[in-house]
């Protein structure tokens, strides 16, 4: 039982604390907990939809069907990860001002909410089918297995919840000022985290070439597999042993949606009220 | 002309005779795996076929091999592996990991 609540907490653990960070990085922003919940649940239907068609999806693509879904999942959560942090840059300042405020609707924040939806449904998704894999695995498995499934799949369900409830309770404790550029920072790294694990598959489907495998290689100094290798690896993509097309997606993607945020928000700051009259004025000229 | 043919039938006789070399069995049974090790030369990409015999899914792991490949019940299912330095590489079966039976290594040489 304890070997299978370990496997369920580590599952959970990621689609958790990923959850916690996008719950903590769309604060402000209307009703974004019915989104949250309704994302977990598509999450879970989708998660049962996969593992039960498993085989079909392992078929696909010469048998690198599983390879290519889960680069797809991961490069679609990518792109709205990005999407989501150069909104922020724009918005940020003013959904700080208006966090605690939640009363007033701010301007695109419905797709915004589908960003929350999306994000948080790929991934229960994606940790889900592996779980759901194991669950059902170990219930048929075994004699009295659907009673150690019940008792090991929810602790260590329960336990993947603790930890990413704390992590929320913890980044709420950020002072406001900072608060949007540290959940921007974690939502980032988790973007660059995502690409990296992109680029693996492809890899593993061999339509990359692995440049380096591994690259280098610190598990001996800090396993993957340990608590704090686990927690980092969810949290900011921590490999031991990545491959060299692993740490050039990752710092890939790093960069290139930290200009885009950086681009954006320097956009935003040099339209200051004077120039956005002078703005309006030569519009109001040319017309 | 007429070697046009014979060129071909050779290549795809060398390529099928390459690819026959290339490949190298992993079955599960009773979550467990056999053979436990296998040897796999250095620097030449490989196919690992690994047979999930039993009526489970299982799932192919490995941190060292940056692997990880879900095998459903009474299937087969390819991970690609290489070009590797030489050396010993672990894998487990995920849903098994602690049980000795349920680990295995790669020796790459």
């Amino acid at each position: 039982m304890f070997a299978a609540a370990l496997i369920v907490f580590r599952e959970s653990l990621e689609a958790s604390l990923i959850i916690s960070i996008m719950t903590a990085a769309t604060r402000g922003i209307p009703s974004r907990g019915r989104w949250l919940v309704s994302g977990v649940l598509a999450g879970l239907v989708g998660a049962t939809l996969v593992a039960s068609s498993m085989e079909a999806i392992s078929n696909w693509a010469s048998g690198m069907g599983q390879e290519l879904f889960n680069a797809a999942i991961l490069t679609l959560a990518v792109g709205m990860l990005a999407w989501h942090n150069i909104w922020m840059s724009i918005h940020g300042r003013e959904m700080a001002a208006q966090a605690l405020n939640t009363a007033r609707e701010i301007n695109s924040g419905t797709r915004e909410r589908s960003v929350i939806f999306i994000v948080v449904a790929l991934a229960v998704l994606r940790e889900g089918s592996e779980t759901v894999l194991f669950l059902y695995g170990l219930a048929s498995s075994s004699a009295d297995g659907l009673r150690a499934t019940i008792s090991g799949g929810s602790s260590g369900l329960a336990a993947g919840l603790v930890v990413g409830g704390l992590l929320y309770a913890g980044l709420l404790r950020i002072p406001l000022r900072w608060f949007f550029s540290i959940t921007g920072v974690l939502v980032l790294l988790l973007a660059a985290s995502m690409a990296a694990q992109a680029a693996r598959f492809l890899v593993q489907a061999d339509l990359l070439p692995s440049l380096g495998a591994p690259l280098w290689d610190t598990s001996d100094v800090l396993s993957q597999t340990s608590a704090l290798g686990t927690l980092l690896h969810g949290l900011m993509g921590y490999d031991a042993q990545p491959s060299g097309t692993q740490v050039l997606f990752y710092v890939v993607v790093l960069i290139a949606i930290a200009i885009g945020m950086r681009w954006t928000s320097s956009r935003v700051a040099h339209r200051t009220p004077h120039v956005a009259l002078a703005d309006s004025i030569a519009t109001a000229k040319q017309s | 002309m007429k070697r046009i043919p014979i060129v071909v039938l050779l290549s795809l006789l060398s390529t099928a005779a390459f690819a026959a070399g290339d490949e190298f069995t992993l079955v599960i049974k009773d979550h467990a795996f056999e053979p436990k090790e296998i040897t796999i030369p250095a620097g030449k990409k490989v196919k690992l076929l690994v047979v999930n015999k039993d009526a489970t899914p299982a799932e192919f792991e490995s941190k060292p091999l940056s692997r990880e490949k879900v095998i459903p019940g009474k299937s087969t299912g390819t991970v690609n592996l290489g070009p590797l330095k030489a050396g010993r590489y672990a894998f487990v079966e995920e849903y098994h990991e602690n049980e000795a039976a349920a680990q295995g290594t790669i020796i790459v040489e």
